[in-house]
């Protein structure tokens, strides 16, 4: 695995795997909105179930996106990998995005199922929780101009954020059981059904995809504006 | 030990003495819990309702005034450097940062809460609740922010990325500890203040490492 980490080889391999995987994607999103839309609606939420096509899986990913960065961190801290330092933080924009994602889908969807944009739920509560936690990492990387530092310093608040996500996570659970009396929505109701089963894992397919084209693009623009940094520096010395 | 204990000594008369942080961090306290009745009404039965919550809420910014320097300062006229050739381990000096930083605001903090939980009405069965949990949760404050102090310490602005670094980390502490008065309120059993202490024993546990990997990483060229 760490044959492919130098940088060379990486870029030489992510030249070659990103339209393929790029390709791969917008087929895959194209399956998925296919389906989505021909579904039918769903005899309680209508044509508002469609919703959930684009909103579960954004959050599946932004999740998925927090530990991906964790894991790079813990790489970066252990092994001392620059590209798993440049993956973690590349990783950080995107997990954000797609949690920001997850949450105004969540609340358009909300909307007319719930009557209401926000609710204090425990799932609701502890993705704006994450949503912070992202921002916090991408703040702290900015605000530190030594990159080893920065990077060495995201990666503990990453591996701090990673220990405490779960325990936030059942915090904010237990304390919406508190408030049992104002949370009167349930979400699920019956057990999903093939039909809209099927959209749910192709679209799922379709965003894990999309993140890690994304990352590796990322990844590449921040390798060559390194280079391009360094070369600065060599051409002015 | 004694090295532990010098610095820990020093650093309780900085923040004693004029000037320090641990008066401004109680007058800033008392100064939020005050504003709240002018934002929600002065309604004597809504003010008991969210009394430990307002307590709580205001406890932990206070305690985040003196947090964001608390490395800083002696990391800029270069005590801290002399501090990493002492004797002292970097978990050692997080030790007694945080536990100086304990003694001068979250101590102080909760010794005067039940002051200001008098002006918010908060009716006398919650007062042992309202200060057991905060001499329990306000360490783990204290743990959580003095990682985060020694992550942002060579930031020049830190102060301002500060907050969003530590508040969503300290939710279960605003959340269990709030529950406990909440639940004491209704007079129910809901076994908050057990996880709010088992929440702080984790945080003092491992901040001291989790601070030092930080402090080490900062003061490395």
């Amino acid at each position: 695995m760490f044959g492919y980490a130098n940088p060379k080889r990486f870029m030489e391999l992510s030249g070659r795997l990103l339209p393929w995987l790029g390709a791969t994607t917008a087929i895959l999103f194209a399956a998925g909105l296919y389906l989505s839309f021909t579904a039918p609606p769903d005899y309680r939420q209508g044509d508002t179930v469609r919703i959930m096509f684009i909103h579960v899986p954004a959050a599946w990913v932004a999740m998925m996106g927090y530990g991906f960065m964790a894991l790079a961190s813990l790489i970066g801290l252990v092994n001392r990998h620059p590209l798993a330092d440049v993956a973690a933080k590349q990783a950080a924009p995107l997990g954000a995005l797609f949690t920001a994602l997850a949450l105004i889908t969540g609340s358009l969807w909300g909307r007319p199922m719930w009557g209401t944009y926000w609710q204090w739920d425990g799932r609701l509560t502890s993705f704006l929780l994450l949503l912070f936690l992202y921002l916090g990492y991408i703040a702290l990387w900015n605000a530190i101009e030594n990159e080893v530092r920065a990077a060495k310093a995201a990666a503990i608040l990453a591996l701090v954020g990673v220990v405490n996500l779960p325990i936030i996570e059942f915090s904010v659970q237990w304390w919406t059981t508190l408030h049992q009396g104002e949370s009167i929505f349930r979400r699920g109701g019956p057990t999903i059904s093939a039909v809209f089963l099927w959209p749910l894992f192709i679209m799922a397919a379709a965003y894990t995809l999309l993140f890690f084209t994304l990352l590796l693009v990322r990844m590449r623009t921040e390798i060559l504006e390194r280079r391009m940094r360094a070369l600065a520096l060599a051409a002015n010395a | 030990m004694r090295a532990l204990g010098a610095l820990l000594v020093r650093d309780v008369r900085l923040a004693a003495r004029a000037g320090g942080s641990a008066v401004l961090a109680l007058a800033f306290f008392a100064a939020v819990v005050t504003l709240v009745p002018f934002g929600i009404g002065s309604d004597a039965k809504l003010l008991a309702r969210v009394a430990g919550g307002v307590l709580w809420v205001a406890a932990v910014l206070a305690n985040l005034l003196a947090l964001d320097r608390l490395f800083q300062a002696d990391y800029e006229d270069g005590s801290l450097d002399l501090l990493a050739l002492s004797p002292l381990s970097f978990e050692g000096i997080t030790v007694a940062k945080m536990t100086a930083h304990w003694l001068t605001t979250g101590l102080p903090l909760t010794i005067l809460s039940p002051v200001l939980a008098l002006l918010l009405n908060l009716p006398a069965t919650a007062y042992t609740a309202l200060i057991v949990s905060l001499l329990i949760g306000t360490p783990a404050v204290s743990a959580i922010g003095s990682v985060a102090a020694a992550l942002t310490l060579s930031i020049r602005r830190g102060g301002l990325l500060f907050p969003l670094l530590v508040l969503p980390l300290l939710t279960p502490v605003v959340i269990f500890g709030a529950g406990a008065v909440l639940a004491r309120l209704d007079g129910v059993e809901n076994g908050a203040i057990w996880l709010l202490a088992a929440f702080s024993v984790a945080a003092v546990l491992l901040a001291p490492f989790v601070g030092a990997a930080a402090l080490r990483l900062n003061l490395s060229e």
